[in-house]
């Protein structure tokens, strides 16, 4: 929260496109996941996994090991595979480089959503992006979203802001 | 439309709406449309991972009901809405409430300042009790909202102040506080029990927390004794050093740092995690039941307690028996323009009267009424009366008690729902036996 960079215009994001966002994807690459259980990071990877995605580590300086079970690379250029959504657990000006990247490997990795995290903004990073055709979600987190979108913030006490009289469906 | 205050209401659904609605969607299982009471104590865990992340804090979900229960969480989430925050934390009491509040921003040599103008209760928690705890409170007359910062010592950690002051009548301006209170860097909390969020929602002036004793208006029916503290969300803990309590890692939660981790909703998530649960005072699951049930109605009843209280209002004040009325409701009220500004449908159904007969006229008021009730709560459907010279503020002296608006000669009403014109024939025939001495 305190490398957010000021913020002009409050975002806001459609409920609807969020839980597409969260439905569709199934393979997150996670740059900035800290190997300290007792980070924010960490909280949202293993809670992640907890829902069925398969979460990459990125991060430069335990590249090779292992973080919850996923070999950790130091680039998103490096992971073998294909990934759906980057999430940046970085500062926001970091957050543009890594933008970047992603939008040069968008169609070798299958990259369509780019996330930065709570308290990470930058704007013309995201305007890149959306001109490549990506999908971008700033300052949020989408352990958070999950929580809220699929009924489990509320059993903490948060107010989900969320009306609905149907019975909610099951959980992607 | 319902938010007719004259302020523009956010897109989204009315407060009705969200009164009965916010927090309680049908039971995925069994497809309950009314919330169940979920009566148990503990939640089965999937496996051994699972558990860990839940005591990890890794995940959302059951574990303990002296932390979470699914019918409480509901009551939670449907205040944290209709106060327009972010999350609450539900408490036994509003005793409770003020406590986990306190207990999470405040270490031993910490101080606040709080309104002078309280329940109570509440004066004797902050200015007793917590002394045991090394924590000072300094009490200023709320009148003049600079008093606020004139108190402000390097240590102080908060601001406390009721609205709508209990015993009634009082309205504190609350925005100017609100002001001072961001420029010392320190949150602003709200005692919002007495207006409800239908009639005030602290967070639109400025407030940062805002505590209830849900015992009263939200509850409604005189059944469930229960608080609640909610967040807005917009605080920011890490503009300065004063709260290593959610910017450094805390020991009780293997080096967790709250803020960072649970943001917006961090100081509720440690009241809960650190404060409940070392501490304990937790809402029971059925008193959680009946307060929402309670909650769905609220709109409908905070209008009519207030035009009851109205009518009281000015039928005492125009009584003979009467010395002077408190309500902020009347144009006489040195509260009225505050009134109208920060309670526009309303300023409660709780005030107080001076009768011209004394200390007895007090009590025999109090001893005649047949439709009112002689005890010590406020917000209930039923209109209560107390005396509160011979009861709740015996012990003080004749000086202590006129400061507390407590003088002998004073009786605190709350106004119920039942027909305004059986209230004003019982409480004319009490004041005559005031008069006759009958
Ligand atoms: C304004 C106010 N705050 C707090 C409290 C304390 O709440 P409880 O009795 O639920 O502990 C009361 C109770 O009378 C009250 O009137």
């Amino acid at each position: 929260m305190t490398d957010a960079t000021p913020v002009s215009t409050p975002l806001a994001y459609d409920d609807a496109d969020l839980r597409g966002i969260l439905k569709s994807v199934r393979t997150i690459a996670m740059v900035g996941l800290s190997p300290k259980w007792v980070r924010p990071s960490n909280f949202a990877a293993k809670y992640l996994q907890g829902k069925g995605y398969r979460v990459i580590p990125v991060n430069p300086g335990v590249a090779g090991k292992e973080i919850l079970g996923e070999t950790v690379y130091a680039s998103l250029k490096e992971i073998p595979g294909r990934f759906e959504m980057v999430d940046i657990f970085r500062s926001s000006e970091a957050a543009g480089p890594i933008t970047d990247a992603a939008i040069a490997l968008k169609e070798e990795k299958g990259i369509q959503v780019i996330w930065m995290q709570l308290g990470v903004r930058n704007d013309d990073a995201a305007a890149r992006a959306e001109a490549a055709g990506l999908t971008v979600v700033m300052d949020r987190c989408p352990k958070i979203e999950y929580g809220r979108l699929f009924g489990e913030l509320g059993w903490g006490g948060v107010n989900s802001g969320i009306i609905s009289s149907k019975r909610p469906g099951p959980r992607p | 439309m319902s938010d007719d205050d004259g302020k523009a209401r956010p897109p989204g659904f009315g407060f009705e709406t969200r009164a009965i609605h916010a927090g309680a969607r049908p039971d995925p299982t069994t497809g309950a449309r009314n919330t169940p009471i979920f009566q148990t104590t503990s939640y089965v865990f999937d496996d051994v991972d699972h558990a860990a992340d839940l005591f990890n804090l890794q995940t959302f979900g059951f574990i303990y009901s002296r932390l979470t229960n699914p019918t409480v969480s509901v009551l939670e989430e449907r205040i944290a809405n209709l106060e327009d925050g972010r999350a609450a934390v539900c408490a036994a009491s509003g005793h409770a409430a003020q406590f986990l509040t306190f207990f999470t921003l405040l270490g031993p040599g910490d101080e606040f300042v709080a309104s002078r103008n309280l329940y109570g209760g509440s004066i004797t928690q902050f200015g007793l009790s917590f002394k045991k705890l090394g924590w000072t409170c300094h009490f200023v007359d709320p009148t003049d909202p600079e008093n606020f910062r004139r108190a402000l010592t390097p240590k102080c950690k908060a601001i406390f102040l009721e609205i709508l002051a209990n015993p009634g009548g009082i309205v504190v301006d609350v925005e100017p506080v609100a002001a001072i209170a961001r420029e010392a860097g320190i949150p602003l909390i709200v005692d919002n029990t007495m207006a409800t969020p239908y009639l005030c929602r602290p967070f639109e002036w400025g407030a940062d927390i805002v505590v209830h004793s849900t015992t009263k208006f939200l509850s409604g029916h005189g059944t469930s004794v229960g608080g609640a503290v909610v967040e807005s969300g917009r605080f920011d803990w890490a503009q300065n050093d004063k709260f290593p309590c959610m910017t450094q890692p805390e020991p009780a939660y293997h080096g967790l740092t709250f803020y960072e981790t649970f943001g917006d909703f961090g100081f509720t998530t440690k009241a809960r995690a650190v404060a409940l649960r070392d501490f304990g005072p937790t809402l029971s699951p059925a008193n959680a039941f009946y307060t929402i049930t309670g909650i769905e109605t609220l709109h409908l009843r905070m209008e009519r307690h207030v035009q009851n209280a109205q009518a009281v209002a000015e039928f005492l004040e125009g009584h003979p028996a009467v010395a002077g009325v408190s309500y902020a409701g009347l144009p006489s009220s040195p509260y009225h323009d505050l009134a109208r500004k920060y309670l526009p449908r309303g300023p409660g159904s709780v005030f107080t009267c001076r009768l011209k007969g004394g200390f007895e006229a007090g009590v025999r008021l109090v001893e005649s009424v047949e439709l009112f009730s002689h005890l010590a709560n406020i917000g209930d459907t039923r209109s209560l009366i107390l005396h509160p010279a011979s009861t709740t503020h015996r012990q003080l002296s004749p000086e202590q008690q006129v400061a507390a608006g407590a003088g002998p000669d004073v009786v605190r009403l709350s106004i119920g729902l039942e027909t305004a014109d059986d209230l004003l024939r019982d409480l004319d025939r009490g004041l005559a036996a005031t008069t006759t001495g009958k």
